[in-house]
């Protein structure tokens, strides 16, 4: 019923004795997520809330452990490095929620990622996770939100993706997954991994897309999806109303001189591949339901 | 020469709002240079860059000029899309490099640089001969294009541009004039760059935004918007439009917004003496709704709110948030979806 999350994932918690570690921990560990391990370099042998045991380094939550899956609390100067290091200890799955992390040292993690003997896959950073409803939470996404279901959602906003899930589980459309692939320019999984991880999921049958201006990502995934999706699909780009040449918040969100990366280049390339578009955020799950009734 | 300096390109072709030509003048005498910096200073440079109001032009820079024999383009950036950092030159220097990338691609060279193996020789070599150098000026350029990469690395630039590059009449290289852009999330590694920053070169509710943590855009319009998260906080501007309204800012709190940064944040939204309305719209996810709604009472009281309200809560514990609201006795309207906030703020604002 998902894609890359459910009951079987355990997850290791990198920074989870800092602040949004432990809280978040706590909320996913309600959830029902498998936390196996938390790692905190010089807290390994401890327990953390009494419950999940601290290690040093993700090498050993693997290895004594069993993890599987990694999320990264870290602060920004020490991010990139909680990524190669969980890279390196053969972690599948590596969810980063740090916001804030130096371009350079993403653009080495993407090298590294990129590596034919890398088999790991990265979600984020600046990213709210990714949940499988009724099965696993990765992040820092309000669980109850979501309802378990077929459609899956990919976005590159966190607030919005609440929105749009909101708006699925409002009008009785469970979802299979659900991921934030983050807002930074460099990152791991693209609006197109997505989309194809969705595809190839015989659990999944229809597929909402929720982009932003600037970049080429949701253009690459239309191409993609015009070529290879049947499943019905609907999406939205926030950003119409962005002035040209200014960063909205999000390092990815920015118009170029040269117009590249607009609302309505993006709205387009969805239609031409036949993506049902909500003209507005509230119309979200509207669009998909034109198409789609689960 | 001289040269106003703001934080923008295309000076030398600008105009001041009061009609003056050019951001950069060649001057014959001293008086003529006096003269020029006086029309300059003060008056606001309008070039492709810069909004309609231009920038006020607070500082010169008087250089020598030079006898150049041709204009050259020469940059390091770190290119987003491949991850890595990209060469880019071009013989066309001295104007608008996007205009020359343009109308004729094949003047503009790239040269790719792994960022785990770094510059070579040969990247060098092949800049140079590209941009057609002989002799020592191919030694030359390779010590200016090391000198623009360690930099771009060492600092954690976006770009870094030497334009023009120029050749003077004995043949040697002269970088003329340079534009450096920084990561922002890499200014904690950089102190002495952070403290180049010119607060003057920027909007001051931006200034103070920052000051907060807040990720505050001013825009033209008459409904202010408070948002947790950028791209949300985008729908809620575009959604705001779709009814007929205009946003008069971007306003991104957060993750984790605290009661005095959305204190903070109404004080910023109500400088700007064009809003006639503020639409809050939060789906609390780590931030809590209930957080959000004391944040929002305090701030209200505090700044003694004198336009229409709309609050839209949504997300972790909901219902205390929206308990606290009606509790406080203010005068707002609580919306159940952003359609329904969207709607009647922009209603409440043009009635």
């Amino acid at each position: 019923m998902s894609i890359l999350v459910n009951k079987n994932t355990r997850l290791v918690v990198q920074g989870i004795t800092g602040n949004a570690g432990t809280f978040h921990t706590q909320q996913c560990v309600d959830y029902g997520t498998n936390v196996v391990a938390g790692v905190t370099p010089g807290k390994g042998g401890l327990k953390w809330e009494n419950s999940v045991p601290i290690c040093n380094t993700v090498n050993e939550a693997v290895i004594q452990h069993g993890a599987n899956t990694s999320v990264i609390y870290v602060p920004p100067p020490f991010a990139a490095d909680s990524i190669l290091e969980s890279i390196d200890a053969g972690i599948e799955l590596i969810v980063c929620i740090t916001e804030g992390i130096p371009v350079q040292d993403m653009a080495l993690v993407r090298h590294k990622l990129n590596q034919s003997s890398v088999n790991t896959r990265l979600i984020g950073p600046n990213c709210p996770g990714i949940i499988t409803p009724g099965q696993c939470k990765i992040g820092i996404m309000p669980g109850y939100i979501h309802k378990e279901g077929r459609v899956g959602v990919v976005s590159r906003s966190g607030t919005l993706t609440y929105e749009a899930v909101w708006q699925l589980t409002q009008k009785g459309l469970g979802q299979s997954t659900c991921i934030g692939i983050g807002g930074d320019p460099i990152n791991g999984t693209s609006q197109k991994d997505a989309v194809q991880l969705f595809n190839e999921d015989p659990d999944t049958d229809a597929i909402i897309m929720i982009g932003e201006i600037g970049g080429s990502a949701e253009e690459e995934a239309c191409e993609y999806i015009k070529k290879h999706v049947s499943k019905p699909m609907a999406g939205f780009i926030a950003g119409a109303s962005a002035p040209k040449g200014r960063t909205m918040g999000h390092a990815g969100a920015i118009i170029s001189e040269n117009g590249a990366g607009t609302a309505e280049a993006k709205f387009q390339s969805m239609e031409e591949a036949g993506v049902k578009i909500a003209k507005n955020p509230s119309e979200i799950a509207d669009a998909l339901m034109t198409c789609y009734s689960g | 020469m001289v040269k106003a300096q703001i934080h923008a390109g295309g000076r030398g072709k600008g105009t001041f709002t009061d009609g003056y030509k050019g951001g950069v003048q060649l001057c014959d005498s001293p008086e003529k240079a006096k003269s020029t910096a006086l029309s300059m200073l003060g008056n606001h440079l309008v070039t492709k860059q810069t909004s309609p109001q231009g920038r006020k032009v607070q500082t010169l820079y008087f250089t020598e000029g030079c006898d150049i024999d041709h204009e050259y383009y020469l940059a390091v950036v770190l290119d987003r899309e491949s991850a890595q950092t990209v060469i880019i030159a071009s013989t066309e220097g001295g104007m608008d490099i996007e205009a020359v990338a343009e109308k004729t691609p094949e003047k503009i060279i790239r040269v790719p640089v792994s960022l785990d193996m770094g510059l070579k020789p040969h990247h060098c070599r092949l800049v140079a001969f590209k941009l057609g150098f002989t002799g020592t000026q191919v030694k030359e350029l390779s010590k200016i294009l090391n000198g623009l990469y360690n930099f771009s690395i060492e600092k954690n630039t976006e770009l870094i541009e030497i334009n023009p590059l120029v050749t003077n009449k004995e043949g040697s290289l002269i970088a003329l004039d340079a534009k450096v852009s920084f990561d922002g999330n890499a200014l904690y590694k950089n102190p002495d760059i952070a403290e180049l920053r010119d607060t003057n070169e920027e909007d001051p509710k931006e200034v103070e935004a920052s000051a907060f943590n807040l990720n505050y855009i001013a825009l033209e319009g008459n409904i202010a918007c408070m948002v947790n998260g950028a791209g949300l906080a985008m729908a809620t501007m575009d959604i705001i439009k779709s009814y007929g309204g205009e946003p008069a800012n971007f306003l991104d709190v957060g993750g984790g917004a605290n009661e005095e940064q959305v204190t903070a944040a109404f004080k910023i939204i109500l400088s700007d003496p064009n809003v006639k309305g503020i639409l809050v719209n939060i789906f609390g996810g780590i931030m809590k709704c209930d957080i959000i709604a004391r944040g929002i009472v305090s701030a209200a009281k505090n700044v003694s709110l004198s336009v229409p309200l709309v609050v839209r809560l949504e997300g972790t514990n909901v219902e205390a948030g929206k308990v606290i609201l009606k509790e406080s006795g203010l005068e707002l309207t609580s919306a159940d979806s952003l359609a329904e906030a969207a709607e009647i703020i922009t209603k409440q604002v043009t009635a």
